[in-house]
């Protein structure tokens, strides 16, 4: 009989809340540093950056990949690592070519 | 084991395998974004100055806005799950309700951006869009289909919210089979992530 799979937490209100805050101040971040050319040769960087905090926030807590079990998240990250690869091989190609 | 005890054990293992199945289709959905993603970036290596020029016609604050009404539709989302999970059904049916409002109002927004284009001549194939340089034709043409497809998303996001809604209200999905609205939640955030990505990409790297 093998046994059942722990459920993942009920996330608190103010958890929820705290990422949601974080996430709009992330996006007012960037929109600054865009709109501001804070870091001129680092802007493309600096948003993608900033992106993949925020995707991280919505993965780990909305999507609850922080409280999943081990299986799930090797997953997921095998998965993400199989597009980065891709996007950097490609890149690579392009770039050098 | 006793009877009830062994089926509330088969349903758990059901549900764990229901959420994998559900995080494999999302997977799948990476790499189909990604493809666009990929092109996205070749292009934007070969003509950056096309780009650039393009990109800086967008409204960076009406995206920024409609980034945040995803961002907090999502939150939306994500406290219906966990409201249904306590067994608050009504609390939940609100937050869906509130969740589909608020992606239809990212539609709105959205389809407001792309009259607004299509209404000065920026459309696929237009004799004013070909007039200009090849990296802007390439931009607008990676615009249409990302942020279509990607609108394709929310609107199907959104019918599957109004199944979830229907289901919860006939009491079809309570604290105890919460499966159904966890794995429309787990596509709603993908959708979420996806736009996250895709607005710096149009709006910001000017």
């Amino acid at each position: 009989m093998p046994r059942p799979e722990p459920q993942t937490p009920i996330l608190g209100t103010r958890t929820l809340l705290l990422v949601w805050v974080s996430l709009l101040a992330l996006t007012a971040l960037t929109v600054a540093v865009a709109k501001g050319r804070l870091l001129a040769d680092y802007g493309v960087l600096a948003a993608l950056g900033i992106a993949s905090i925020k995707a991280g926030l919505v993965l780990a807590f909305f999507m609850q990949l922080k409280y999943e079990s081990r299986l799930l998240q090797g997953l997921a990250f095998f998965a993400v690592v199989t597009l980065l690869t891709i996007l950097a091989g490609t890149f690579a190609d392009v770039w050098y070519r | 084991m006793t009877q009830p005890a062994l089926e509330a054990a088969e349903a758990r293992i059901g549900a764990a395998g229901a959420k994998l199945g559900m995080w494999l289709f999302l997977f799948t959905e990476l790499l189909f974004f990604g493809g666009m993603f990929l092109l996205y970036a070749v292009y934007r290596g070969r003509y950056a100055a096309g780009f650039h020029a393009a990109a800086a016609e967008e409204n960076t604050y009406v995206g920024a806005f409609n980034t945040a009404l995803l961002l907090t539709s999502s939150l939306a989302m994500a406290l219906a799950v966990a409201a249904l999970r306590r067994g608050r059904r009504h609390l939940s049916l609100l937050l869906q309700g509130a969740t589909i409002l608020m992606g239809a109002g990212f539609l709105a927004i959205k389809s407001v951006e792309w009259a607004a284009k299509i209404g000065r001549g920026l459309y696929p194939d237009s004799t004013v869009l070909l007039a200009r340089s090849h990296g802007e034709v390439l931009f607008f043409g990676l615009y249409y289909v990302m942020t279509g497809i990607h609108g394709l998303h929310v609107l199907i996001g959104i019918c599957l919210i109004g199944v979830t809604l229907g289901l919860t209200a006939r009491g079809r999905l309570s604290a105890e089979q919460p499966t159904l609205l966890e794995n429309t939640g787990l596509f709603w955030h993908f959708v979420d992530v996806v736009w996250i990505y895709l607005f710096p990409l149009f709006y910001l790297v000017t």
